[in-house]
């Protein structure tokens, strides 16, 4: 009864917390000080042009409507139009999101594949030297700001080694030579075989890929030490060492099993941060994802794509926090 | 220290209060200073304070003079650290940018600190709809990415110091404010506030004398640690053009104006992208040590 009840009140909080979002994105709209319609019409418009367009933009009506008819415009999908592109930033988002996404993801897998190893070596071996080392490595990768990594990785892959190919997502060989279906280029190539294509991708995600991998890498290696510590401290490690099982049996069967739930909720946390990596690194690799675009659209004052931007990042992250909570109900016994 | 003074605090039968009061925080002090990797990061953050706060007086050059006819030079005994694209001494544009970076990050804390304070024990202390308003509004500013909303409000504003301290600003309390709330939740129901209360003291005293107080070392661990964070964020903004803006020295937007001599004046960008990395990292070592030592059952 009473999970059913704390569930209801997190579903309930759903609504609430987007409509704050929009709220906030609203206000933040409102107070530019650039004039939304003279970033339209322009400044030698006379007077009564840019009175109409104000009308026309909904703009003279007094603030609580303007904000409903942005909820309805909304929930229609609509975004309004970027003045820097042209398009409906609904259009320009869906065409840079999966690039964001294919770099994020491939980022979670590889901090994942590090990061929750090391943890649990420096959990097992607590105290020790290796311990102590895996601790500075760690706290290393998160002090270090993700765009100085980024700029320092290509100056020693791409110009010092040669190793990595330069910036971007694609070379200009396969460009647009990949049928587009899901925008996420490694499934794209590989689904239409295009087997050089698909090489082309990978060694251009490689290295912003790694660069965002090792800050998260940090985290979920501090984080999985920490459960681990914690977990192994349980009385039912006592019983499967005196039953006499192996080492191996024991860390990861009984000690990193029953820290699963807590670390996906990590993990999906991660991910939610990742986003934000993201903005910085893309710049560095002109990778072609929302945080291009984003910072694309701030420096050209464009409200319309940058406001549109900055929800869908809001919103991926509430639906990414919602995920860790649910999973962390749906796994672990304790809190049924 | 003398002998005598050591064993003054060390006493196990403290004659005051005060006694007793500094007896505890030396054995606190005597736990950190065992932890070395705590230490090098305490003494490394006093470094870059002091040596941005003594600025002027560790380098006579003048952080804002060009010289173009030695632009980009090599680190040579008059220019420690090069000289940047427009002859600019590196070395003292990155002591004088330890002001701007450093103390945007010390304004940002000052601004958040007691404002998630105040916010989270009135929502735990008064609870029922306040709690409820209060936490709503909290969940709703985590909701956003710091870096992404941090940017929007700028963009809104217009770039520069101010507005990135207080965009950083709005985006940093809700931790802050649920921490504070939680350590309320956990104090409010315990019998020296009931004590109090019996006294006749009001809400706001016992919120103001009794709770505040006893949530302020979970709050200064975690203050610490995220100052790491905040230092990224306020550099990132920089970084993008978005924070302190050109000449001004300020450590992310000294690399956003080198980062195109990455390939062949190296050091141009690193020199400050090492600056900010030593003072990210100095942070999370003594943030790791103080939580050993003041917040030892969140472990980690």
């Amino acid at each position: 009864m009473n999970r059913f009840r704390s569930l209801a009140a997190t579903l309930a909080s759903i609504p609430i917390t987007l409509f704050g979002l929009v709220l906030i994105t609203f206000l933040i709209g409102r107070v530019v000080p650039i004039d939304p319609v003279l970033a339209v019409v322009g400044d030698r418009a006379p007077q009564e042009v840019v009175e109409r367009t104000r009308h026309e933009m909904g703009l003279d009506q007094p603030l609580p409507q303007q904000f409903v008819h942005y909820v309805v415009e909304l929930a229609q999908g609509n975004l309004g139009r970027s003045v820097m592109t042209s398009n409906s930033v609904t259009t320009d988002i869906a065409r840079f999101f999966p690039a964001t996404l294919e770099l994020s993801s491939v980022a979670l897998i590889i901090a994942t594949l590090v990061g929750v190893p090391l943890g649990v070596y420096a959990a097992v071996r607590q105290g020790s030297w290796i311990d102590q080392t895996i601790r500075v490595v760690c706290l290393s990768g998160h002090s270090i700001p993700v765009f100085v990594l980024a700029l320092l990785a290509l100056l020693i892959f791409y110009a010092t080694l040669g190793w990595a190919p330069g910036p971007g997502r694609q070379d200009v060989l396969y460009q647009d030579m990949v049928p587009q279906v899901t925008g996420v280029l490694l499934i794209d190539a590989a689904l239409a075989q295009d087997w050089a294509a698909l090489r082309d991708a990978i060694s251009h995600l490689a290295l912003p890929a790694l660069v965002l991998a090792a800050f998260n890498m940090a985290y979920i290696a501090r984080m999985t030490r920490a459960f681990m510590l914690d977990s192994l401290r349980g009385e039912y490690i006592v019983t499967a060492r005196a039953k006499g099982l192996s080492a191996t049996a024991i860390i990861w069967r009984h000690g990193f099993g029953n820290i699963l739930v807590r670390l996906v909720t990590v993990l999906a946390l991660t991910y939610a941060g990742l986003l934000e990596g993201a903005v910085l690194t893309e710049t560095i690799f002109s990778w072609p994802g929302l945080g291009q675009y984003l910072t694309g659209s701030l420096l050209n004052a464009d409200m319309n794509a940058v406001l549109g931007a900055t929800l869908v990042v809001g919103l991926s992250y509430v639906i990414l926090n919602l995920f860790a909570d649910l999973m962390y109900r749906v796994l672990d016994p304790r809190v049924r | 220290m003398s002998a005598s003074s050591r064993d003054w605090l060390l006493t196990e039968t403290p004659a005051s209060r005060s006694q007793a009061a500094w007896g505890r925080r030396y054995r606190l002090w005597l736990q950190f200073r065992s932890n070395p990797l705590a230490m090098a990061g305490l003494v490394v953050a006093l470094f870059l304070i002091v040596i941005s706060l003594a600025a002027p007086l560790l380098t006579s050059q003048d952080p804002g003079a060009q010289d173009l006819a030695h632009r980009l030079a090599r680190p040579s005994a008059q220019h420690w650290f090069g000289t940047d694209e427009l002859g600019r001494d590196i070395y003292a544009r990155v002591l004088f940018g330890g002001r701007v970076t450093l103390g945007m990050v010390v304004a940002i804390v000052i601004l958040v600190a007691p404002f998630g304070l105040a916010i989270g024990c009135i929502a735990g202390y008064a609870g029922g709809v306040w709690d409820r308003l209060l936490m709503r509004i909290t969940d709703v500013f985590l909701a956003f990415p710091r870096l992404v909303l941090a940017l929007a409000f700028v963009a809104a504003l217009r770039p520069g110091v101010t507005s990135a301290v207080a965009a950083i600003a709005l985006t940093a309390w809700p931790p802050y404010a649920r921490l504070a709330r939680a350590e309320t939740l956990g104090l409010r129901g315990s019998d020296f506030v009931a004590a109090v209360r019996i006294t006749g003291a009001s809400g706001g005293r016992i919120v103001l004398r009794h709770i505040a107080p006893l949530c302020l070392p979970s709050l200064i661990v975690r203050v610490t640690l995220d100052m790491s964070s905040i230092i990224l964020t306020v550099a990132g903004l920089g970084f993008l053009g978005m924070g302190a803006q050109p000449p001004a020295p300020e450590w992310g937007t000294m690399i956003a104006t080198a980062r195109r001599f990455i390939l062949e004046q190296w050091w141009v960008p690193t020199i400050p992208g090492i600056a900010i990395f030593l003072a990210s990292l100095a942070f999370n070592l003594l943030g790791d040590g103080l939580r050993d030592v003041l917040d030892p059952k969140q472990g980690g």
